[in-house]
């Protein structure tokens, strides 16, 4: 059965033969939200996407394990059977409020959010207009929908426009068929964020739909940390809203939450929402409190942003090349698979965790280490990373030697 | 060696533009270059490669018809059954 892989295991193997498989690290304690032990090291984390550091908030912990002897471990069942209790619908209605929408629904993960919100919104005579550099959770998800998929380049109204106008002027065009443009607050490989503002323009022009998956961006920007949206102005341009609550909430599960009257329907037609297990009470009473802390404490995003704009402004100043623009999110470009691998191991070996992102999961075939900060960090943890970065760079010859100590500054 | 038929040679052009980059293709491109072995594509790049031919031929080509384009030159056929169409 799996002989069709021959090519990408002669590449795996290649790629673990300089030490250890990167794709399966392994931590036996965590720490913080910042560190973890592997054997008897310590390893500092900067690929964790736990941007506002709440994995060991001291209430979300207690919430976990109080719902969990309250309510059992598990809810062994589907929403739509016997899943749903309580709390759920009070999460949902929490989710709802926190975005100023009418209504909101809970996935078990972010991935099947995506799933099961593009395959239920958009049917046979509707398209859908993806990013080009969208997430593999949108792409699946329009594959599961009957909706014709239409690509449009990155980050690039005009591009989106010009389809649109395309798909309106083609001969067979369903009369009934509606448009829905999916894109993200920040995009998780290069860290940029959507021209959401221009999107949106487009979207009125156009009579389109627009969903925006706010997964990197929740609790990250806007003033009240509901996303992109908020931070553009445009959340009335938005219809739908999703998101996860597996990176700044510190937990799992996704969510979608719009406006539509008839948005309860996607309850009874969503089959990544039907067909799995709900929510264990743990991760929805943790995911529930982490919403509290987000709203009462905005100094978490302040100290995110703070560390995100110190380690790309070190960097940036070491002559790496970076994504586009300062974000929590900070991907490092490597010239080619072979670099980024002995970057990563380099990294690995000083203690430090990274993200290898390799193609094809990165845009433009480009190899990456892509690195995260939390606002759990500390400033001489973010200074250690790019210490050990810019020694590693030089003796790979990724950047020009000298001035490492001036650049750390 | 350049193909007779323009549409090819411009699908080629396109192609040998995303090389370096993209592709690891050296060699001609003809009718029957597959478009995923030959051209040594993965599953993005070849989402890429796509969009780029729908960007120079003013077009768009819809996924489901992908399971069908093998070669350039179901790509081409392809292109050209849609500008009969337009016409």
């Amino acid at each position: 059965m799996l002989q069709k892989y021959a090519a990408l295991r002669q590449a795996h193997a290649q790629l673990c033969e300089a030490a250890g498989d990167p794709f399966a690290v392994s931590f036996d304690r965590m720490l913080s939200p910042t560190e973890a032990m592997q054997g008897d090291r310590m390893v500092t984390l900067f690929g964790s996407n736990n941007y506002l550091g709440l994995t060991f908030d001291r209430d979300c912990v207690d919430a976990a394990a109080e719902a969990a002897r309250a309510h059992g471990t598990g809810t062994t069942g589907s929403r739509i059977a016997n899943g749903t209790y309580a709390l759920h619908a009070a999460l949902e209605a929490q989710v709802a409020r926190f975005l100023g929408r009418r209504a909101a629904m809970v996935f078990t993960t972010g991935y099947q959010a995506n799933l099961g919100a593009l395959s239920a919104l958009a049917g046979r005579d509707d398209d859908l207009l993806l990013d080009a550099d969208g997430h593999a959770s949108i792409y699946d998800g329009a594959r599961l929908s009957a909706a014709q998929v239409t690509r449009f380049r990155h980050n690039d109204p005009d591009d989106l426009y010009r389809r649109l106008k395309l798909l309106a002027a083609r001969p067979d065009r369903a009369a009934a068929g509606q448009q829905l443009i999916v894109v993200e607050g920040i995009y998780s490989m290069l860290g940029d964020l959507a021209p959401l503002r221009e999107i949106a323009a487009v979207k009125r022009e156009t009579g389109a739909w627009l969903l925006v998956d706010e997964a990197h961006s929740l609790g990250v920007l806007g003033e009240r940390g509901r996303g992109l949206a908020e931070l553009a102005g445009v959340e009335e341009d938005v219809d739908y809203v999703l998101g996860t609550f597996s990176k700044s909430l510190g937990s799992i599960g996704g969510f979608l939450a719009g406006n539509d009257p008839d948005f309860g329907l996607l309850r009874v037609t969503s089959r990544a929402y039907m067909f799995t297990a709900s929510l264990p009470p743990s991760v929805v009473a943790s995911v529930s409190r982490a919403l509290d802390v987000l709203e009462a404490r905005p100094g978490l995003r302040s100290a995110l942003t703070r560390n995100a704009e110190r380690l790309y402004g070190a960097l940036s100043r070491l002559g790496f090349a970076l994504g586009p623009m300062p974000s929590p999110i900070v991907s490092v470009r490597m010239p080619d698979p072979a670099t980024a691998s002995a970057f990563w191991n380099g990294l690995f070996g000083a203690g430090i965790y990274v993200n290898l992102a390799l193609p094809p999961a990165t845009p433009g075939s480009q190899s990456l280490l892509r690195t995260s900060v939390t606002a759990a960090h500390t400033a001489s943890q973010v200074d250690r990373l790019v210490d050990a970065m810019a020694a590693i760079g030089q003796d790979l010859a990724v950047i020009p030697g000298g001035g490492i100590r001036q650049a750390a500054e | 060696m350049t193909s007779d038929d323009p549409i090819i040679e411009r699908i080629a052009s396109l192609a040998r533009s995303m090389n370096g980059k993209q592709m690891n293709f050296e060699g001609d491109i003809t009718a029957d270059t597959d478009v995923v072995r030959d051209l040594k594509l993965d599953s993005l790049a070849s989402m890429d490669f796509i969009m780029a031919v729908e960007t120079e031929f003013d077009t768009l080509i819809p996924v489901d018809s992908m399971a069908d384009i093998r070669t350039v030159g179901d790509l081409a056929a392809l292109l050209r059954s849609q500008s009969a169409k337009a016409a």
